[in-house]
């Protein structure tokens, strides 16, 4: 019998590693017109239209198969993004009754089972959310979609192409809102059995991609609907391809083994192997805001300016910066100073750990004497960037100028529960601030949702129990500002309050960022939550 | 032999009454909201108010205890919360995914476990012994996912041999006993190996050098018998144990691969347990862990049984 020797052994496993290199059943890895995205969620986002896991839900599915009302004009890198016609064309607020909107609706779209996109549809879908003895009546989308529209109070087709949608009390930020609703098939959900485990089997929408397959928890592919109401946004890829990858070093791992083409979030140590491996790393400002909401009920140490300004003055933000591989823009606000909402604060958020010793001085602290505040933090979370050694540096430079902080962890869904129950909930644990990071992209979420006293728990968010007559005056103005530019005039006036009275302590914007494989071309990263794919080819 | 089965067929059912309360108090008792997956985070606590209303959240544990109890008892898990698919679906695909390789990782550590264990019994405190026990001692104490990364490094990576994620193209309802899809099991396998690997060498080894130093092991060999012929009657004593063990960890690893499986994101029960516990969907979560749990207490008496039949000691014990 032949003896085999090291020598043979070692000549098979490399004619081993050769097949399978060589193995044409490994072609499937190569993309041709494919792009192929690895989400950060554990599971495909439901397609059944009012989609969950959050904004990457709405990214990825919700605004791929489905439409808006409203959409948000994703075109452009430099410029912060603003709202721009979906299904309707045109949306008024009503001279005679400000809490009436119409909304002249879009002729000749079509969903992608070919039945027409009409007012009679849009008040379906309304009522999938809202009227709970509607047969559509869906808990999973009224649970996602209930919250984006609580000004809404009734809707009526008032012909085929114009839709009436009344609020409770006057309120110009109801585009916003309907932003976030898409519009489901009612043929295609009648068609399946009228139930939607039957429609997510075969999802319809008005999108600029459609449904091709679905395996649940493992992919989901879509491909290009050339006939798209938009033709400029008609995909330049033939196919899309979601893969749900909840773990950051397997995106990373498939993306340099050729297996996928796009990663979100990659983690920022593994930025420059990426790099070096000649991925494309794509960063931009977007509406995130990473600060400590503070607790404003009575006894919290955070109810004195001067110290929460020396807080703000305390944070070395460029430290923090570098601590993360660059990966993320210092706060000066609620929202990045490139927003239109920055306005012009007369408070400098900046570092000056002097200024800030002197400031907690006056206000009867010091290294000596320090003070101590509880916060809440998570070890991790959506959105939540790198927190345990972010608040530990924050921990650290607040410790230099006299204010000892004491964690309360809690994983992040819980957090998030105690963040709903608000400050004086025995779930916060008599904490004095919470660190939850918040999406900013409209007036309502970046600045009213946390400060408004008619949103005291749990009618709203505002955790802190924070009151003050002239901020909710200055929200109402916001409310009440039907014209675009003095619309935004007035969120700034807001936004500039916000900062000279040093609300929160800002620290970190993210900067969303995402891997690309060399061969992805055409991707302009909007300063949104929600990204187009339509642009993007795969060579 | 049927009546010993029966008989403990009869003593599961208290374990599975016990196991489904613990399953039903243990997820209800950890902190967060039931409602995290079909939420937005930004909900108020109004709106959250509402939706518990809808999905029964607000009854007491032990009605919504009776209520999940008696469908269970009629073979119906419930459907899961975030995505409305029925629970036993989602979990039988999962279980199913999860048995390929923890099958295979099971036969690979029972293999090398076994072979490592009897060379260390046979050849004690050789450097064959010592060699063996390294490697049983590395299986046992390395971090898997830790292993998993590298192995996804070394072969995915640098060297392009083996896909490092998913159950191939298509996904699992397209699996195919092909090389493109095979080949996707191979990582996470021989990941979950070494740690069966490492116990049922170590186990094994004591046995053989214990089974070595009895005197019927000296009487076969002063009767003349060969040296194989004592060597299948060690074999034939250190069975059952074996067995037992490898039975063990083949439930260990259906249960416990929820880290394997995130990091080669094979859609098994290990990752459908880890989006459970992450998004709260406690249908979905009470499910998976109870079908774990029933599964483990099935192989237990599968063992047993299959010991009684090895060695009928074990029955008038």
């Amino acid at each position: 019998m032949q003896r085999l020797d090291r020598r043979d052994f070692l000549a098979g496993g490399a004619a081993l590693g050769a097949g399978a290199l060589l193995d044409p059943s490994l072609a499937w890895a190569q993309g041709s017109g494919t792009l192929r995205v690895a989400m950060t969620a554990a599971d495909i986002p439901v397609p059944n239209g009012q989609t969950d896991q959050g904004a990457e839900g709405m990214r990825f599915v919700g605004y791929t198969l489905f439409d808006s009302l409203v959409l948000w004009d994703l075109s452009s890198a430099t410029q912060p993004s603003r709202l721009t016609p979906g299904l309707a064309t045109s949306w008024n607020v009503d001279p005679a009754n400000p809490a009436r909107w119409i909304f002249k609706l879009r002729e000749g779209v079509r969903f992608h089972d070919g039945s027409p996109f009409d007012a009679g549809v849009a008040v379906w879908n309304f009522d999938k959310l809202l009227k709970e003895d509607a047969p559509q009546f869906d808990r999973r989308q009224a649970a996602q979609g209930r919250s984006r529209i609580p000004a809404v109070k009734s809707y009526r087709a008032i012909d085929p192409m114009t839709l009436e949608i009344v609020t409770a009390a006057p309120d110009a930020l109801l585009p916003y809102g309907v932003a976030w609703i898409v519009m489901s098939s009612r043929a295609r959900w009648e068609e399946a059995g009228r139930t939607w485990e039957g429609f997510v089997a075969r999802p319809s929408g008005t999108g600029p991609w459609r449904f091709d397959r679905m395996v649940p928890r493992e992919r989901l592919e879509l491909v290009r609907n050339p006939g798209y109401w938009n033709k400029a946004r008609v995909p330049k890829a033939e196919r899309l391809i979601l893969v749900p990858m909840p773990e950051a070093t397997t995106r990373v791992a498939a993306l340099r083994s050729g297996t996928t083409d796009w990663i979100e979030a990659p983690p920022p140590d593994a930025l420059d192997s990426l790099r070096k491996a000649g991925m494309q790393i794509v960063t931009n400002v977007y509406p995130h805001n990473w600060p400590w909401h503070f607790s404003r009920v009575e006894g919290s140490p955070w109810n004195d300016l001067r110290v929460r300004r020396a807080a703000n003055l305390a944070i070395d933000r460029e430290g923090m910066k570098s601590l993360l591989g660059g990966m993320m823009i210092p706060a000066k606000g609620m929202v990045p100073t490139t927003s239109q909402w920055f306005g012009k604060p007369s408070f400098d958020v900046r570092y000056d750990p002097a200024a800030a010793a002197k400031l907690l001085g006056e206000a009867g602290y010091s290294r000596a004497k320090p003070l101590t505040v509880k916060a809440i933090i998570s070890p991790s979370g959506s959105g939540q960037m790198q927190p345990l050694p972010m608040n530990e540096m924050i921990q650290q430079n607040l410790a230099q100028i006299g204010i000892r902080v004491e964690f309360e962890v809690m994983e992040w869904n819980v957090l998030l529960a105690s963040w709903r129950a608000g400050a004086k909930d025995p779930s916060s644990r008599g904490a004095h601030s919470t660190n939850s990071s918040y999406f900013s992209q409209d007036p309502f979420t970046a600045l009213i949702r946390h400060l408004d006293s008619s949103l005291f728990p749990p009618k709203g968010t505002n955790w802190g129990y924070y009151a003050d007559a002239e901020m909710d005056r200055l929200f109402g103005a916001i409310r009440t500002a039907f014209d675009p530019m003095a619309q935004e005039t007035a969120v700034q006036r807001a936004h500039e309050k916000i900062v000279n009275d040093a609300l929160f302590l800002f620290v970190a914007h993210d900067v969303n960022p995402r891997a690309l494989a060399p061969r992805v071309k055409g991707f302009v990263q909007a300063q949104n939550w929600f990204q187009d794919l339509a642009p993007v080819t795969v060579g | 032999m049927l009546a010993y089965a029966i008989k403990r067929t009869l003593f599961t059912l208290p374990i599975m009454l016990g196991v489904s309360l613990v399953c039903f108090a243990l997820v209800h008792l950890a902190p967060g909201d039931p409602l995290v997956s079909v939420l937005p985070p930004d909900a108020s606590q109004a709106i959250k108010e509402q939706m518990m209303a809808l999905y029964g959240f607000d009854r007491p544990y032990h009605e919504q205890f009776a209520r999940w109890l008696a469908r269970v008892a009629q073979g119906d898990l419930g459907t899961s919360i975030r995505t409305g698919r029925p629970v036993s679906l989602e979990v039988g695909k999962a279980v199913g995914n999860t048995l390929m390789i923890a099958t295979l990782a099971t036969l690979i550590g029972f293999v090398l476990g076994t072979l490592f264990g009897f060379v260390a019994g046979y050849f004690r405190d050789s450097w064959l012994d010592k060699a063996a026990s390294a490697a049983a001692v590395f299986g046992v104490s390395v971090p898997h996912y830790w292993l998993g990364m590298i192995l996804v490094i070394i072969f995915a990576v640098q060297l392009g041999w083996l896909p490092p994620t998913g159950a191939g193209p298509g996904g699992s309802e397209a699996w195919v006993w092909d090389w493109v899809h095979v080949q996707h099991l191979i990582l996470p396998a021989v990941t979950m190996s070494v740690i069966p690997m490492g116990i049922i060498a170590r186990t094994v080894r004591a046995l053989v050098a214990e089974i070595l130093s009895q005197e019927f092991v000296a009487g076969l060999r002063a009767k003349g018998l060969s040296e194989f012929g004592v060597f299948r009657h060690v074999v034939k004593n250190a069975a059952p144990t074996a067995l037992a063990v490898m039975g063990i960890q083949l439930g260990y690893l259906l249960g416990g691969s929820i880290l394997i499986e995130t990091v080669f994101s094979w859609p098994g029960s290990g990752l459908l347990l880890n989006d459970a516990i992450f998004q709260r969907d406690l249908p979905l979560l009470q499910g998976t862990i109870l079908v774990l749990a029933l599964f483990f207490v099935v192989l237990n008496l599968a063992v047993d049984v299959m010991q009684t039949t090895l060695d009928p000691r074990i029955q008038r014990a």
